[in-house]
């Protein structure tokens, strides 16, 4: 991560510069639910503003820190758990909290889990640190079954989240008032999280992940700084796990388990680990495609893995890379002479995408249907799948992208280094 | 300089498996000297270095800081104790700018610690100083870049100044000139003598001309073994010396 360098500088115009995104931003979510005001789009919403936090809480490790975790789910879904307690604890009257600040009780618990393992898992660094991670998934997974009077076994943990205890006032029955609940706590802890990456443990916590050699010779513990970063981190993915009990008032084992951690490294992962807002773009994208394709294919997982390998190769610093590569010559006023080519290669990369969904979802019908010989819907098209025809098409349409994009992928590349080059020579590069 | 002992090795021994690299050294380093190692390739040299820093273990001996013993002590407790160490492979921060990684090594002398409720874009104090550092190391106008982007003699003097950052009042720079140009090489050696100044200063170095310019007192390393410590004019006269070190230099 390239990180920027905060000498503060007055004026409003500076001010402004640096947080009217944001602001802007924070703007977006207000209003956003009062345009899309459907269950399902403000479902969706939520569940976007949780991934965030989860996300960014996640990106604390690995963009931060450089500790690669297959097992953050774990505080997620442990403050997820205590939180569902928490009020169930209140549902019985046998605790006052109020719902708004239930998500604290879910970061507190996360923060005090990870408190609990991240002293061993932190030591080592790389390999050894993702091996441990793995390991504790399966460790907790294990625990959470064998004690079903807890973690309420394979049915999970439910609660009524409509307590009689408020700070605000709102009930919270619909489900746009709890929308703005977690809004709230989405922005509070995405402003925590930046804030904390400006701090003496955040430029360490960098410092570390660049030159974990070098780190102890300008007198740190590079164990503690890994340990108190990912203590933290524990800390916002509780928030994050508190909010989902709220949203859904159950909470079960799947939530804690290695595929929500799975998860949480494709959305980060898929949005950019270089920059700070990179987690908050693939959370969003992410859970977009997740609830959507469930709709709409069986073959789901299917597209989300073949976008995660392709960030992997082509764009290894995720959405937020790509826009950030773009930034200079949009400032210079030449992102104009790359739009046409890259319009070419969208509508190529399409034309590949239609030939392989075609494919997937032939495969899917003929194999996983009930009765696979009835004929098959696609995009509104009505067709056998077991005909020759589609088989046909689906083929020519990957092979024909395939040749369209090759020669547009070198014509990009080529417009790339002259921009470069004339930019260099303009001394603004 | 004093009669003070500010580094004392006494019997160091360093074994990988079965490989002795460092056999029997005894080495006092005065406090305030500048004190330059030299000694053909393979002779242990960074190794004696990793030794002092903690970053090996020893296999036998003992390593007294101003009169502390810190054989088994972790770089970062010895780091604190006032001694710190550049690198012969430059070995920064390499994403984070110049400012970035000069503020970094100071944080700890500062007593940031490992806090996470100071902003570091509000440490007045903390961004002069480190404002200053990069001034002293005649890097002003290369403050914002990210030391990738660096040259190569750039990287040089940054990873002297993030050495010093921290005030250590024992200095251990290894190769510090390594792969420089003459006029880089002169500059390098200008900026040591002046970041050393009231210090004392270690340096492992290959450039004859450096080490006789800037060292108080040599010591000369073959195959694992201390076979003089001198003044430079007695080192350039020392009979074994010749044979040993400067000799098989001329030859190549």
């Amino acid at each position: 991560m390239i990180t920027e360098n905060r000498i503060p500088k007055s004026g409003k115009g500076q001010m402004m510069k640096r947080y009217g995104v944001w602001v802007a931003a924070s703007l977006l979510v207000v209003i956003l639910p009062q345009i899309f005001d459907s269950g399902f789009a403000v479902t969706m919403m939520s569940e976007m503003c949780i991934a965030i936090i989860f996300a960014l809480s996640y990106n604390m490790l690995l963009g931060q820190g450089g500790m690669l975790s297959f097992g953050h789910a774990v505080f997620y879904g442990f403050g997820g758990f205590i939180a569902i307690h928490a009020i169930k604890l209140v549902n019985d009257g046998a605790s006052v909290i109020p719902l708004e600040l239930i998500p604290l009780v879910g970061g507190v618990a996360g923060f005090l889990f990870a408190l609990l393992l991240g002293y061993i898992s932190t030591k080592k660094a790389g390999t050894t640190f993702a091996l441990i991670s793995l390991g504790l998934v399966e460790l907790v997974v294990a625990c959470v079954l064998l004690f079903p009077s807890f973690f309420g076994g394979e049915e999970g943990v439910s609660a009524d989240r409509m307590l009689d205890y408020s700070i605000t006032g709102f009930g919270f029955g619909s489900g746009i008032e709890v929308f703005y609940l977690i809004a709230f706590w989405m922005v509070i802890a995405t402003a925590l999280m930046y804030l904390q990456t400006q701090t003496p443990l955040g430029r360490m916590a960098n410092a570390v992940r660049d030159n974990p050699e070098r780190a102890p010779f300008v007198g740190y513990d590079i164990h503690l700084v890994r340990f108190f970063q990912f203590s933290l981190s524990g800390f916002f993915a509780g928030i994050a796990g508190g909010l989902l009990a709220i949203n859904y008032e159950i909470v079960n084992s799947e939530m804690i388990g290695a595929i929500a951690s799975g998860n949480v490294l494709l959305m980060t992962y898929i949005g950019g680990v270089g920059h700070f807002f990179g987690p908050i773009l693939g959370a969003v994208l992410f859970t977009f495609l997740h609830l959507t394709l469930v709709n709409i294919t069986q073959a789901g997982q299917i597209y989300l893995g073949v976008l995660f390998i392709a960030i992997i190769l082509w764009a290894p610093n995720g959405m937020a890379g790509i826009i950030m590569v773009h930034q200079p010559i949009w400032r210079a006023g030449k992102i104009k002479r790359l739009l046409p080519s890259y319009l070419a290669a969208l509508g190529a990369g399409l034309v590949t995408f239609f030939g392989a969904m075609i494919f997937v979802e032939i495969n899917y019908h003929l194999s996983l249907s009930i009765e696979p010989d009835k004929p098959m819907q696609l995009l509104g098209v009505e067709f056998q799948a077991n005909g020759w025809i589609p088989w046909l098409l689906a083929i020519a349409l990957m092979v024909a992208g395939y040749f369209m994009l090759r020669p547009l992928i070198r014509k990009i590349g080529r417009k790339w280094d002259e921009l470069t080059q004339e930019m260099q020579e303009g001394g603004i590069a | 300089m004093t009669n003070e002992i500010a580094l004392n090795l006494v019997d160091v021994n360093k074994r990988f498996g079965e490989t002795e690299i460092i056999r029997g050294v005894d080495l006092a380093v005065k406090t305030g000297e500048r004190h330059a190692i030299i000694g053909p390739n393979g002779a242990g040299k960074s190794t004696v270095f990793n030794l002092i820093s903690g970053y090996y273990p020893l296999t036998k001996g003992k390593i007294e800081l101003n009169g502390q013993e810190i054989n088994g002590l972790e770089p970062f407790q010895i780091n604190r104790l006032g001694l710190c160490r550049s690198f012969q492979v430059t070995n920064l921060f390499a994403k984070m700018s110049v400012f970035e990684n000069v503020r970094c090594a100071l944080m700890w002398s500062t007593g940031y610690k490992y806090s996470f409720w100071h902003l570091m874009g509000r440490q007045k104090k903390l961004n002069e100083k480190a404002e200053e550092l990069i001034e002293q190391i005649n890097m002003t106008h290369r403050s914002r870049i990210p030391v990738g982007e660096l040259s190569y003699a750039e990287q040089r003097a940054l990873e002297i100044g993030i050495t010093i950052a921290g005030g250590a009042d024992v200095i251990l720079l290894d190769e510090p000139t390594a792969g420089m140009s003459h006029s880089e090489t002169e500059q390098a050696v200008e900026l040591m003598k002046f970041v050393s100044e009231g210090k004392t200063l270690i340096v492992v170095e290959h450039d004859m001309g450096v080490v006789f310019d800037l060292a108080d007192r040599i010591s000369v390393l073959v195959y694992g073994e201390i076979i003089a410590t001198d003044t430079p004019d007695n080192i350039r006269n020392n009979k074994a010396v010749q044979e040993a070190y400067l000799g098989a230099e001329e030859e190549v």
